[in-house]
């Protein structure tokens, strides 16, 4: 890489930290817990609207991962999400009524509060619909990952997303509050992503599984992007580009080897199709909040007025790291 | 007689205290060695709790930076004082704050009363290691180290680069062979003291001063002075992966660490509780009176550093995208694509699949749709059969689906007529076995309703396609079997190459195929061509085919006259 493109991609990302300290004056702190963080406390940071119904069972999942403390931006819920958060005992919560979309879709804000409260901590960038999965999750809590980590030198954990969808119409099965959400959505697509090398940052782009299936088969390019990054010792000067992913400065991109060897990587189990899809994609849809003139909304919308049925007999049944460590889709690289 | 311990602690000072008392409480004198980095309270407060101990000492300390000299000092300084305190201490054991003791105590000791003369410590002339570190085996005893190699390792990088362009080399005193191994040695107060006693010992400590990570040559080397009694091995179970760092236990080792009858293991993860209750609980229940014995988890290191440094030949995934000629195998096994085959023979594919146990496509880059076995509309991986996916990344699709099908060999068919643009990928991948028979795709035109200037305008364009796909199958790059006749020569005896191609596939007929597939109806295919001709285009690739009707027969006419038996 030449010194120029270095430096060009140095000051996009000085870019996106103005932008990140622009974006503070969007967030009014609800509840500020943030003083109770230890040094070397395992941080997650999420953005949400309306998700009251997945928050007792996403909190439960990370807490019994071991993280320590979460960090929310709530974007004008009224659905009781805000209030049930500001009671956690280990949640800070800021509220804005900005604009999600002109916050880049929530990056803004969070690049923000990791420079602010996540320097030198590993940092988990989720949404509430997305699971982490790693090498040995259902054994060693999730320090026992970054400590290995550590020890190696690495500073990013990259997670593809893995949609899981029920077997059946959306709608048939109802979602209740607490209940795993991997209980209803437990099938997914296991071999037919394509990648391929983003040059500029260094990353893979990575596409396919149910959504680029059934709704983008007609135009591919436009399948929502699976690569993440969602796990960084985060450093008060990175920044994420696009959601989680893409990261600068690049280097925290080269979480895949290049001469045939395979680093550790986990997934992110996405339970994003569940009976509460079709209310919020009419919902998105209005809003106008979401990525590309929210295009990926727009196609749900289209396909959900018939209650797609995602799975097909090729799908496979989710059991455990294990299995998709079998699959390929993640690897327990060297870490044993 | 009794075992003496020799800890040298740097971090996780709980677990170390714990694993300390367990050895004191069993009759094991320990010596502390703290290094520096621990901060002034921590020390204090570990030394207030495990000074009240009356068989616990604690070492001068030093700053031991990995690699340095400064181990080697602070594990010399503790056991000097060991062997000054503890006059019933005949085998002195060197271990970390982070080795955890799988066995009982008394086993441990045992185990040395029985073999009171013996030296257990790894020691292997440099020519026989593997293990190194940076491509330096013998180059560190005989070059010089004065940068951090974690530090400044440019600076590390560089003045060894100088050294070997100006072909310095230090001298090795006289005396000493190098030897390397594991830095957890076991060694009897005869040779330890031997070797801390030596006149010449500044002489050596001067040189090994220099040496790079002299924690894992000093002693080997030494001991080889002043002993022949040595097991070259150490009974302290450590796995290093491929970066050299040691590979860490969890509490899902539990039962491979039980079984490995090892007597300490390292590094244990500080906060694996399973591990430490269980270990350092007194309950007898484990390994009793048997050899060490790592080989489990000898593998399963192994595998991990294989899987971390050659990886799942055709994988490619969020953190496996091999650079182009660095897969270590493009696809993941074999598959074999048929060209012109279905165009020359009615039902190929049926065909074709009674014939082989594989799995027959038809045409997988057919425009407008995949034609799966089948023609189901997904496919094994949830691969759709939409052309644009497809069409999106090719080569993905390839890949996913010779993954996808592990264990079962997969055949398609393909031509000048589907999606190209992947022939080098192909062509250079060893798994493919191709088989051509160029210029069959005139046939299906020949036999169209069509115009002529427009059959005439596409069978340039197919020709064109496919004499460039075969100068990709003919490159000296090419490691694909690649197999090409041309159509006449095909149709002179097709069942020779059939045999061929088929035997290749699988092991399922061994037998001579009985049963040709049937042949097209090629009458006035030569005159087709001959009409081609005409039109000014210049079809080539078919082979020599007479004009006019002088064409030999069809098989359909002739069947299956070789089966015919006395």
């Amino acid at each position: 890489m030449g010194a120029l493109r270095s430096y060009r991609l140095r000051l996009q990302r000085k870019r996106w930290r103005i932008r990140a300290f622009r974006k503070r004056r969007d967030l009014s702190a609800v509840q500020n817990r943030t003083g109770q963080i230890a040094p070397d406390d395992m941080l997650v940071f999420s953005t949400l609207r309306n998700e009251k119904i997945r928050l007792e069972y996403f909190l439960r999942y990370y807490r019994d991962m071991g993280v320590n403390h979460f960090l929310i931006v709530d974007n004008g819920s009224d659905d009781g999400s805000l209030e049930y958060l500001t009671e956690q005992p280990d949640v800070s919560i800021w509220s804005t009524g900005a604009s999600y979309k002109r916050a880049r879709f929530g990056a803004d804000w969070l690049n923000w509060l990791q420079s602010r409260y996540g320097h030198q901590h590993w940092t988990l960038v989720v949404d509430v619909d997305e699971f982490l999965i790693y090498p040995f999750c259902d054994t060693r809590p999730i320090r026992a990952l970054t400590d290995w980590l550590d020890a190696s030198s690495i500073r990013s954990f990259s997670a593809m997303l893995l949609d899981m969808y029920p077997k059946g119409p959306i709608n048939t099965f109802p979602y209740a509050e607490g209940q795993n959400p991997l209980e209803i959505a437990n099938w997914f697509d296991s071999g037919n992503y394509t990648v391929s090398k983003n040059t500029k940052f260094g990353n893979l782009w990575i596409q396919g599984g149910p959504r680029a299936r059934s709704f983008f088969h007609d135009r591919p390019e436009r399948a929502p992007a699976l690569n993440k990054i969602p796990l960084v010792k985060w450093h008060r000067d990175y920044a994420y580009v696009s959601s989680t992913h893409m990261v600068l400065p690049r280097g925290l991109n080269q979480t895949f080897d290049e001469w045939g060897g395979e680093k550790a990587s986990g997934c992110l189990l996405h339970a994003k199709f569940l009976d509460t899809f079709g209310t919020k994609a009419a919902e998105e849809l209005i809003r106008k909040q979401h990525y590309a003139a929210s295009h990926e909304y727009k196609a749900y919308h289209k396909h959900l007025k018939d209650n797609p049925d995602l799975w097909c007999k090729w799908s496979e049944k989710y059991i455990n790291w294990r299995q998709l460590e079998i699959l390929g889709l993640m690897s327990k690289g060297n870490w044993a | 007689m009794t075992v003496g311990i020799v800890m040298l602690v740097h971090e996780a000072l709980d677990r170390a205290e714990q694993v300390a008392r367990h050895w004191s409480a069993h009759g094991c004198p320990v010596v502390i060695h703290i290094d520096t980095q621990v901060s002034r309270p921590d020390h204090t407060d570990f030394t207030e709790r495990l000074g009240k101990l009356d068989n616990v000492r604690f070492s001068k300390r030093h700053r031991c930076e990995w690699g340095t000299w400064n181990m080697v000092a602070a594990s010399q300084g503790a056991s000097e004082l060991m062997l000054a305190e503890f006059a019933d201490v005949r085998h002195v054991y060197l271990a970390s704050g982070s080795c955890l003791p799988l066995r009982p105590v008394d086993e441990l000791k045992q185990y040395l009363e029985d073999r009171p003369m013996t030296n257990f410590i790894e020691s292997v002339t440099t020519e026989d290691v593997p293990w190194t570190v940076g491509g330096l085996d013998a180059e560190r005893f005989t070059l010089r180290f004065p940068f951090s190699w974690k530090k400044q390792r440019k600076f590390f990088d560089g003045y060894v680069r100088l050294q070997r362009r100006l072909g310095f080399r230090r001298k090795i005193p006289v005396g000493l062979v190098p030897h390397l191994g594991s830095q957890w040695w076991c060694l009897t107060r005869q040779t330890l003291s031997a070797i801390l006693e030596d006149p010449d010992r500044s002489d050596y400590d001067a040189y090994f001063r220099r040496v790079w990570i002299p924690d894992e040559s000093y002693y080997q080397t030494l001991v080889r002075l002043y002993s022949s009694n040595i097991e070259s091995r150490s009974l302290t179970l450590s796995k290093f992966d491929f970066q050299g760092k040691p590979h860490i236990f969890y509490d899902d080792h539990l039962q491979l660490l039980r079984r490995s009858n090892c007597f300490v293991a390292r590094k244990i993860w500080p906060r694996a509780n399973r591990l430490y209750d269980t270990f350092l609980s007194d309950n007898p229940d484990i390994m009793i009176g048997a050899e060490p014995n790592p080989g489990k988890i000898d593998r399963i290191f192994a595998k991990a550093v294989d899987r971390r440094t050659r990886g799942r030949p055709g994988l490619y995934m969020q953190s496996r995208f091999p650079n182009a000629g660095w897969e270590n195998g493009k696809t993941c096994a074999p598959y074999s694509v048929f060209e012109g085959f279905a165009d020359l023979f009615e039902e190929f594919e049926d065909w074709l699949g009674k014939m082989v146990g594989a799995r027959v496509h038809g045409a997988l880059f057919a425009p407008g749709k995949v034609e799966f076995a089948g023609r189901q509309k997904v496919f094994s991986g949830a691969l759709s059969d939409r052309a644009m996916l497809r069409d999106y990344n090719p080569k993905s699709f390839l890949t996913n689906l010779i993954w996808n099908t592990r264990g079962e060999h997969q055949c398609f068919q393909y031509g000048p007529r589907d999606t190209q643009g992947f022939d080098w990928f192909v062509a250079a991948d060893s798994n493919a076995q191709i088989s051509v028979i160029s210029g069959a795709w005139a046939v299906p035109l020949f036999h169209s309703n069509r115009n002529f200037t427009e059959i005439r305008k596409e069978a340039a364009r197919l020709q064109k396609i496919e004499a460039k796909h075969l100068g990709v199958l003919r490159s000296p790059h090419t490691k694909a079997r690649v197999r090409i006749w041309s159509m006449a020569d095909f149709i002179e005896s097709p069942m020779e190459p059939l045999q061929t191609v088929i035997d290749e596939i699988g092991p399922r007929n061994l037998r001579r195929l009985t049963e040709a597939p049937r042949m097209v109806d090629l009458t006035g295919f030569g005159q087709f061509l001959q009409n081609l001709k005409n039109q000014g285009m210049h079809p080539h690739l078919m082979g020599d085919f007479p004009s006019g009707d002088t064409m030999p027969e069809t098989p359909r006419r002739r069947r299956k006259p070789y089966l015919v038996k006395k």
